[in-house]
């Protein structure tokens, strides 16, 4: 309920909302919890295992219980926390895990059956017999178990990422946050100031405080503007920093609150000089018998929701803690006007702060209402009493929120007066850690230390920082451990994951006695919290259980994220077309507008084939092409292919040391092909290296692994021979490359040359500089099809009217443009490679080519591709491939056998790596390894495909189908 | 991680393509005998402590780096170019 | 606000081994300009930008005879946008990983970088002011890119 005059947003506008389909209303700045504490809803979700009722803990990101679903449909997003999901007019929230509904959830029977259920039980009782696993048991624990659901649909909302730099990142706006951004700005470093909440001041809007004679949320407020008025500043709110990595690099999720096209939640990668981490503490409960009923909270949520939102969780609190800071919640409470049933208190000599009923050495022991707390038992000198409460308010003491400085492998020191883990220093490289979270308790304390260390931090950095501390509370904190009361019932320690004191002992038992086997025994600390009011308490109670300290018993290891991070913040930009750039030539339009399907290549966009009215398959639109090349002429785009230009004086002997052919003997103005090998030995690439100076050539790689070449380039360049003066450039981009290829190839030429070329000044393998309409480019006599062919490069500004133009050409003498179906049949039936064949596992020696290894000079790759094992007859070599029923077809990817032979991994002879069917030769046509393959010509061999089920009795043949002996490319 | 190249500066790790042990620099003779093209091209140390490691600053400069770094403490002790600039 | 950039002819330049001074001299010489130090620029009119590891791009003017420099034309190999605005900070923030703040990316600075998912180049010519090139065929996912970024950074001030 509301309480009159309480709240920072008592004025603010009301919203309304519904949960679970009922319409409430609530204020302006209220989190849906508060909204619906201040509705007098409590039960708001079911447990993970037990499906046990649960309310709200907490009022911050650590909260185990209180998780909703917000969204429909594809937009469906779960495991919200209600602690932390701002309030905003029309906000629609569900329960989650609560079949068929909240108050009535049939699997709760798994409560009534938990003596089953312990810990270790899906190990122990799933275990055997194995095949009722997957049939029985998994869908049965699949539908029990879980959070929230995922819709199982793309999600389309919109996420975003960023970076960010700073000198000083500072995390957590408290007390101590504040005092350090200011500290360090006004010294004029630059700083990021970033807070989890959607309004800074960490726990000064959850307290009654004074800082320098001011209510401490509104001095507060004053700092923040403050520092927003500093061109040096930064302020992330609603930014929860998430992880910490190397070398001041942090990662950072924000909420974003925007309208429209705004992100749902931008991932940062900041980066940090140095960092302050103010993150402040976390009170964790007490594990007393039945302590998870709705109603039971932190002592410090109470207060935040009556201070900051003016809200009373219940009409009559009860209080239950180790320590003097719980008394505060009585107090406020008091002073608000709340009924304040008793303190009680572990502590035999602890003493009131204000007028309430103090029970000295008092345990809560059980407690009533299953869904919502009516009672509490109380175990006290006086014996046990019975107290009517609708609230209680638990406090086991303060957890500095050390987890950051542990996601580097470091370990957080135990420290005895505070009965908790602080951060041990150094455990990051430029972290410093300032108020609660180093340890210091008090509000004064807090402050100051948040202002000495960004003292410290920016003097490091060169700045002269001044501080000037304002008085505050100083009330010493003390604590006597409590960590779990006996009694009657399970005594719930993780909240989320339905772990109890018991599995904790029980784990001990059975010898996981060490605290990373407990926690994957019993799940302790695994949920969406990552136990973050548990952990601590649930280490006490092993410790207690081997007989160990809490020191000695360690922690477990905290990862990044330290809150749940959306997988869809992680990859945001990343979806539709920001998956991958897009490469396009500068025929894409042209080639779009004649209805080619376009393919990837690696990132390019490819024409597959250009289908012409009355064509159903792509098959008879690719078999046409073919016969375009083979009989008149066809054009085809080959700008995406990698292309280096190659100067300097030793360019040539560059070339010699990166390919395993020789290139120095090259004539000018003229082509050879290369090969290209890694320095095991293996092939690398393939491709035409044009001679166009006696110190200047262009390289060309396939499309594939153009950027892998240039690297090579530039590594050999730099670290094996920067002896050799030699320069390269990538000129992929600059050019637009056309093939030109088929017997009417150079007719063509000659209607748009502006010198015409005849056989003697432009063989075979010849290159050179021409001119179309006036514009200089350049030719070279190659061919990837086995026909007369050219390609006819100009710079890419002309790319587009030069592809019309070539079309236009090659229609009017009965030809036209091809796309990559079509030149992959043209290079099949001719036995050209591509790295379907050279696939990284392949040799010089394994595709024939080993005589192209020159023995006379040091190269890339001779010295490893000489190794014995690697010239070995057995080994699998290239062949050609056709059905010996020329009606069959042939699969890539498939395997091959001797025929008769059974078709197992042991029987394997090698594989298919290129299909295709030659219209030329009129059946199918396959390229594939074969061990000792050239010498097994004519043999036959039968071809399994098991995923595809196909089996083809092929003829093992020579790789070169068609016009085996080249005349057709050389004229 | 944060590598800072001699010729841009400090850069997020995503600019750099890793190759592996610096090793690879040692290229060995062309006639060095099997055994040492093994070493070269297969056999590494995995140690824990100071490695020096070989890294392209592929999506900036272009340059090849040797970077010393520690494997247990992810400390980056020395960027260095593998050429030493001569130009 | 984005807007294409008509850079005229470009030139990719590199100093063969010690030809860094002269290249430098014959630059100046015959357009006015020397060849830049590593993430520099010199020049506003014809221009030149380093682009790589003893490597920079010749802007806006025909590159003279560079005897003891390899000469490249790369006129058509690249797509440069201007962004410019108050927020343009924070757009490129969204794509580029470096550090563009203004205080250490100065006017006449530039960088080789990430664009999104693209190498390209980044240059500050304002003080809400930059360049951004990516080779020419990804000129499509550039604009994308960037205009996504955009909208993100204008539907929060709203």
């Amino acid at each position: 309920m509301r309480v009159s005059g309480k709240g920072q947003n008592q004025n603010a506008a009301p919203v309304s909302f519904t949960f679970d389909g009922q319409s409430y209303v609530g204020r302006q700045g209220d989190t849906l919890a508060a909204a619906l504490l201040a509705n007098d809803v409590r039960l708001v979700g079911r447990s993970f295992k037990y499906h046990r009722p649960r309310g709200i803990l907490t009022a911050g990101s650590e909260e185990p219980n209180a998780l909703v679903t917000m969204g429909d449909g594809a937009s469906q997003d779960p495991n919200i926390r209600a602690t932390t999901l701002e309030l905003y007019d029309g906000l629609a929230a569900r329960s989650q895990n609560a079949w068929p509904s909240l108050k009535f959830d049939v699997m709760a029977i798994n409560d009534m059956m938990s003596p089953f259920l312990s810990a270790g039980f899906y190990y122990k009782t799933f275990m055997w017999p194995k095949s009722f696993w997957e049939a029985v048991y998994e869908p049965i624990i699949r539908r029990a178990a879980g959070l929230g659901a995922l819709s199982g649909k793309a999600n389309e909302d919109i996420y975003e990422k960023a970076f960010a730099h700073c000198d000083v990142l500072v995390i957590g706006a408290g007390p101590a946050g504040i005092m350090a951004a200011l500290t360090a700005a006004k010294a004029g470093a630059d700083v990021i100031l970033a807070d989890e909440d959607s309004v800074m001041g960490g726990r000064l809007n959850a307290e009654t405080y004074n800082v320098g004679g001011h209510v401490g949320a509104d001095w507060a407020a004053a700092q923040i503007e403050q520092l927003k008025a500093l061109k040096n500043v930064r302020l992330m709110p609603r930014t929860t920093v998430t992880g910490a990595y190397d070398d001041g690099t942090f990662g950072a999720l924000e909420r974003v609150a925007g309208s429209g096209d705004a992100p749902l939640e931008c991932f940062w990668r900041i980066v940090a000089k140095r960092s302050i981490l103010c993150a402040g503490a976390l009170e964790r409960p007490i594990a007393f018998p039945n302590n998870d009923r709705p109603g039971i909270m932190m002592a410090s949520a109470v207060r935040a929701y009556l201070n900051r939102w003016g809200v009373a969780p219940g009409a009559t609190v009860t209080v239950f803690a180790n320590n003097d800071d719980a008394h505060q919640t009585a107090v406020d409470l008091i002073d608000a006007g709340v009924n304040v049933a008793a303190v009680v208190d572990s502590r035999e000599a602890a003493k009131p702060r204000g007028e309430y009923r103090l029970i000295n050495g008092g345990l809560v022991t059980g407690t009533k209402g299953r869904h919502g707390l009516n009672q509490i038992t109380v175990t006290h000198a006086g014996g046990i009493e019975e107290i009517e409460t609708d609230c209680l308010a638990m406090s086991g003491g303060w957890n500095p929120t050390v987890h950051l400085t542990c996601h580097m492998n470091g370990r957080p020191t135990w420290n005895d007066d505070l009965q908790s883990f602080v951060p041990t220093d150094g455990t990051i490289p430029g972290m410093s850690v300032a108020g609660a979270a180093a340890g210091h308790m008090s509000n004064a304390a807090c402050l100051k230390s948040g202002a000495q260390t960004a003292c410290v931090v920016a003097t490091d950095l060169g700045f002269s920082p001044n501080a000037d501390v304002p008085s505050a509370e100083d009330t010493p904190y003390q604590i006597e451990p409590l960590w779990q009361v006996d009694g009657k019932g399970r005594k719930w320690l993780d909240f989320q994951n339905d772990v109890h004191v018991k599995d904790i002992k029980l784990a001990a038992q059975e010898n996981f006695r060490s605290v990373e086997h407990m926690k994957r025994y019993t799940t302790q600390g695994m949920a969406t919290d990552q136990g973050k009011s548990s952990n601590v308490s649930a280490l006490a109670v092993l410790a207690d259980a081997t007989g160990r300290g809490i020191p000695e018993t360690g922690t477990t290891t905290f990862r990044p994220p330290y809150v749940p991070v959306s997988i869809g913040a992680m990859g945001a930009g990343s979806q539709g077309n920001g998956f991958a750039p897009q490469r396009l030539t500068t025929s894409h339009h042209a080639s779009v507008d004649r209805g080619a399907p376009m393919i990837e290549a690696g990132l390019w966009y490819r024409p597959s084939y250009f289908p012409k009215q009355g064509e159903t398959t792509w098959l008879q639109s690719c078999n046409r092409e073919v016969d375009y090349v083979r009989n008149t002429v066809g054009i085809c785009d080959v700008s995406t292919l990698g292309k280096i230009d190659i100067q300097g004086p030793d360019a040539a002997a560059f070339l010699d040391f990166v390919y395993c052919n020789t290139f120095s003997s090259l004539k000018e103005n003229r082509v050879r092909y290369g090969l290209m090998l890694r320095e095991d030995g293996h092939v690398m690439d393939d491709g035409t290296t044009a001679r166009l100076g006696p110190n200047h050539f262009v390289m060309t790689t396939t499309t594939a692994a153009a950027g892998q070449v240039m690297t090579h380039l530039e590594w050999v360049s730099q670290a094996l021979r920067p002896d050799l003066n030699v320069r390269f450039a990538s000129v992929t981009e600059q050019w637009a490359q056309f093939a030109v290829a088929g017997p009417k190839s150079r007719e063509l030429l000659n209607s748009m040359l502006d010198d015409p070329i005849d056989e003697e000044s432009w063989p075979f393998m010849a290159c050179g500089e021409i001119s179309i309409s006036g514009v200089s480019g350049r030719l070279f006599r190659i061919s990837f099809s086995g026909e007369h062919a050219y390609e006819v490069a100009l710079p890419a500004r002309f790319g587009a009217s030069l592809f019309r133009q070539l079309v236009a050409q090659a229609e009017a003498l009965g030809g036209g443009a091809y796309g990559m179906e079509a030149l992959n049949v043209l290079r099949i039936e001719k036995g050209f490679i591509t790295h379907a064949e050279i696939h990284g596992r392949v040799t010089a020696f394994d595709i024939g080519f080993d005589r192209m290894v020159s023995q006379k000079k040091d190269c890339i790759g001779n010295a490893a591709s000489r190794r014995p094992g690697l010239l070995d007859i057995q080994r699998e070599q290239m062949i050609g491939l056709k059905p010996v029923d020329p009606n069959e077809s042939l699969t890539a990817g498939a395997h091959l056998f001797v025929e008769g032979a059974d078709a197992v991994a042991a029987n394997d002879q090698g594989y298919v790596t290129s299909v295709c069917h030659s219209p030329t030769l009129g059946h199918a046509l396959g390229l594939g390894f074969l061990k000792d393959g050239p010498n097994r010509m004519g043999e036959h061999v039968m071809l399994v495909d098991h995923v595809r089920d196909v089996r083809t009795l092929c003829e093992v043949c020579h790789p070169v189908f068609f016009d085996p002996d080249g005349g057709r490319a050389r004229g | 991680m944060r590598l800072t190249c001699p010729i841009c500066g400090e850069r997020d790790r995503r600019e750099f393509y890793y190759k592996g042990d610096a090793i690879e620099l040692d290229r060995p003779n062309q006639d060095a005998g099997l055994a040492a093209w093994d070493d070269y091209l297969h056999n590494r140390d995995n140690s824990a402590g100071e490695i020096r490691d070989l890294w392209h600053h592929a999506a900036g400069c272009g340059a090849w780096l040797i970077v010393t770094r520690n494997t247990l403490t992810h400390a980056v002790s020395r960027c260095e170019l593998v050429e030493k600039d001569t130009r | 606000m984005i807007t294409e950039v008509d850079a005229g002819p470009i030139t990719l330049v590199a100093p063969l081994d010690g030809g860094r001074k002269a290249t430098s001299e014959a630059l100046k010489a015959a357009i006015g300009i020397g060849f830049p130090n590593p993430n520099r620029t010199q020049g506003t009119g014809p221009r030149a930008i380093w682009c790589g590891m003893e490597q920079a791009l010749i802007v806006g003017a025909a590159c003279p005879d560079l005897p003891q420099a390899v000469c490249v034309d790369h006129t058509d190999a690249w797509a440069i946008v201007r962004i410019e605005g108050d927020q343009v900070e924070d757009v490129l923030a969204r794509l580029v990983p470096i550090d563009l703040r203004s205080a250490v990316f100065k006017r006449g600075h530039t960088a080789r970088t990430f664009i999104g998912h693209m190498n390209g180049g980044v240059t500050r010519v304002g003080a809400n002011a930059f360049e951004v090139m990516v080779m020419r065929s990804m000129a499509g996912t550039l604009v994308h890119d960037l205009e996504s970024a955009a909208n993100g950074v204008a539907a929060r001030s709203v």
